[in-house]
């Protein structure tokens, strides 16, 4: 299978493709697209309180640089900002920070056009003694293909965190590959979905440990209503020689439509022998019974229902560390249910 | 005046209510004691309007209106609170912002002011302190974690603060020592008052010597089957349940 390219119809994966096979691109996108026209960004997206530098790309267009070193303590927020009506654009960015370097990278995904493509790529280099944190918001239109695809490499000692939230789009995927250095190197990788109508988001992952001690923690939760589908495929890999990993993954979704959908795809690959790897998957419905209780103390069911599925989605966002960005993305996520 | 006229209720087909027939006029507190599974907690949970349980025939009122047609929200808001047996835990959500949502939640439905944050958290301590609670931990998650005695403190704390004018109280006494007994009937009498009706739902008359009703009702196999003044919980207390008891075929 070749690298997704939207000029290439040949490279749209279907069904068939293993990774893609919840997410079938080529369903939906048969022939490449034409490419969008430039355009205006207009405003400042949705951390424009945190401030920091901003990096943004209009219709795949870098309106500026598209690389990006950070040194000392920085913010950037990375803009992927599509307006675009029935035509496909990629975007390509590069990411690094020096060593000792702390980033704060605030990245969002604004559409407003409608039936567009959108492809971005995205390059994130963490060395030693740098910490990178890289938080998602996609807010895009429900008829749109949206799909991102991240690689990011953690030297030994590097942290690497990241939190997507999304609430889909008419097929949507946020694709991260990490090279995990180990040597006591962090990774957490985080999400939060929350979806109605026939909206759609793919969240995958692989973690490739190739160093002793390195440490993964990953937390996903989703909520999904009417015929909305959500996809977790976390993988987690464990190099020969990569002993004293210890990785741990979670997902954990609601279905509140009878023709809602999730599909989960864990996998744990290991071929060292000292390590500690778990992973836990749940699927179910809000407690019946604590949504009585609230009744009962006058919470109307829907607000009782909203107030649940918050209560719910609210324990990934609590793990995002940074408190402005983690207000922002919990207002995001109130104004959506 | 809570009138409840004979009231029918099943649950997955099966009936538990079989007619049964109860006033108790505003002011008053009366008991409803029973064997394990007359359909004590049944009652509860009808007159709250628990899904599941179907009221196939029958009526309950609450000063006049018909409480059964509401949804339980509806209920809530004109008064009727349900201390539950075994309160439910809500991870993620602040005991504190449950409360307040909810006691918002009811303001609005009867078209009142909501209440500000600072003079809820003004009310709150006070109740609290009455209660003997902690107050940092009404900002942990509802109930998670909480002991049983915690949790039916809790219950008592959002009854006081959510001021219901209808009380049924399941169980209350279950799980606590005599102290927390002690303490959390305290603050059920400290909400006894002429336009308030209350239900106690026990299974023991210990409950009884610090809630003292007015009146008690024997509830068995669906209907109530006796009812008297306060000396007929010391008399099921010395005799049991037995003479009240289907007889078996």
């Amino acid at each position: 299978m070749n690298a997704l390219n939207l000029k290439d119809a040949s490279s749209f994966p279907s069904r068939r493709v293993e990774a893609w096979k919840y997410s079938d691109l080529r369903r939906y996108l048969k022939e490449a697209p034409q490419p969008s026209a430039a355009t205006e960004i207009e405003g400042e997206g949705p951390f424009s309180t945190l401030g920091g530098e901003a990096m943004a790309f209009a219709n795949g267009r870098a309106a500026g640089a598209d690389a990006y070193v950070a040194a000392g303590e920085q913010t950037l927020r990375l803009r992927f900002v599509s307006d675009a009506i029935e035509t496909g654009h990629t975007a390509t960015a590069r990411i690094a920070a020096r060593p000792g370097a702390r980033l704060l990278l605030l990245e969002s995904h604004e559409g407003s056009g409608s039936a567009y493509v959108a492809h971005n790529r995205l390059d994130i280099d963490v060395p030693a003694g740098a910490e990178v944190t890289r938080i998602v918001l996609c807010d895009e239109p429900a008829d749109v293909l949206s799909i991102t695809e991240v690689e990011v490499r953690v030297a030994p000692g590097g942290v690497y965190r990241q939190t997507t939230v999304t609430n889909g789009a008419k097929l949507q995927r946020q694709a991260t590959t990490v090279l995990h250095g180990g040597q006591d190197a962090q990774v957490w990788l985080d999400g939060v979905y929350e979806m109605n109508g026939s909206r759609h988001t793919d969240l995958t992952s692989v973690v490739r440990h190739v160093g002793l001690n390195g440490i993964t923690s990953q937390l996903t939760k989703g909520v999904v209503t009417d015929t909305a589908r959500g996809v977790f495929q976390g993988k987690l890999v464990v190099e020969r020689g990569a002993d004293g990993t210890d990785a741990r993954m979670g997902h954990h979704a609601l279905i509140l439509g009878e023709r809602a959908e999730v599909d989960a795809k864990p996998e744990l690959v290991i071929y060292a022998d000292d390590v500690q790897c778990a992973h836990g998957n749940t699927v179910g419905n809000l407690d019946e019974a604590a949504l009585f209780y609230m009744q009962q103390r006058g919470i109307p069911a829907d607000d009782a229902r909203a107030l649940l599925t918050q209560a719910f989605l609210i324990e990934v966002v609590d793990r995002i560390q940074h408190e402005g960005a983690r207000e922002v993305v919990r207002e995001w996520l109130e104004q959506k249910l | 005046m809570l009138s409840i006229s004979n009231l029918h209720v099943s649950v997955a087909d099966k009936p538990i209510l079989k007619g049964l027939t109860l006033d108790v006029p505003a002011g008053e507190v009366h008991a409803i004691m029973g064997p394990n599974g007359a359909g004590k907690s049944t009652l509860g949970y009808s007159l709250s309007g628990r899904p599941g349980y179907e009221v196939t025939d029958g009526s309950a009122t609450w000063k006049g209106a018909d409480l059964l047609g509401l949804a339980p929200a509806e209920r809530a808001a004109g008064g009727v609170f349900l201390s539950f047996q075994y309160p439910i835990e809500i991870p993620g959500v602040p005991a504190l912002t449950f409360v307040r949502t909810a006691l918002n939640a009811q303001k609005r439905a009867r078209g009142e002011d909501e209440v500000s944050a600072p003079a809820f958290l003004k009310l709150v301590r006070a109740a609290a302190s009455a209660l003997k609670m902690d107050f940092d931990m009404l900002k942990r998650p509802l109930n998670v974690g909480f002991s049983g005695g915690e949790k039916k403190r809790m219950e008592i704390l959002q009854m006081v603060l959510l001021e219901p004018s209808l009380l049924i109280l399941d169980e209350t006494d279950s799980g606590l020592d005599i102290d927390a007994l002690r303490i959390v009937a305290d603050g059920v009498n400290a909400m006894r008052s002429p336009e308030r009706a209350m239900l106690v739902i026990t299974h023991y008359q210990r409950l009884l010597d610090y809630i003292k009703p007015d009146r008690v009702h024997v509830l068995a196999a669906g209907r109530i089957v006796a009812s008297g003044g306060p000396e007929l919980a010391l008399e099921l207390e010395a005799e049991g349940y037995d003479k009240y008891l289907p007889v078996a075929a």
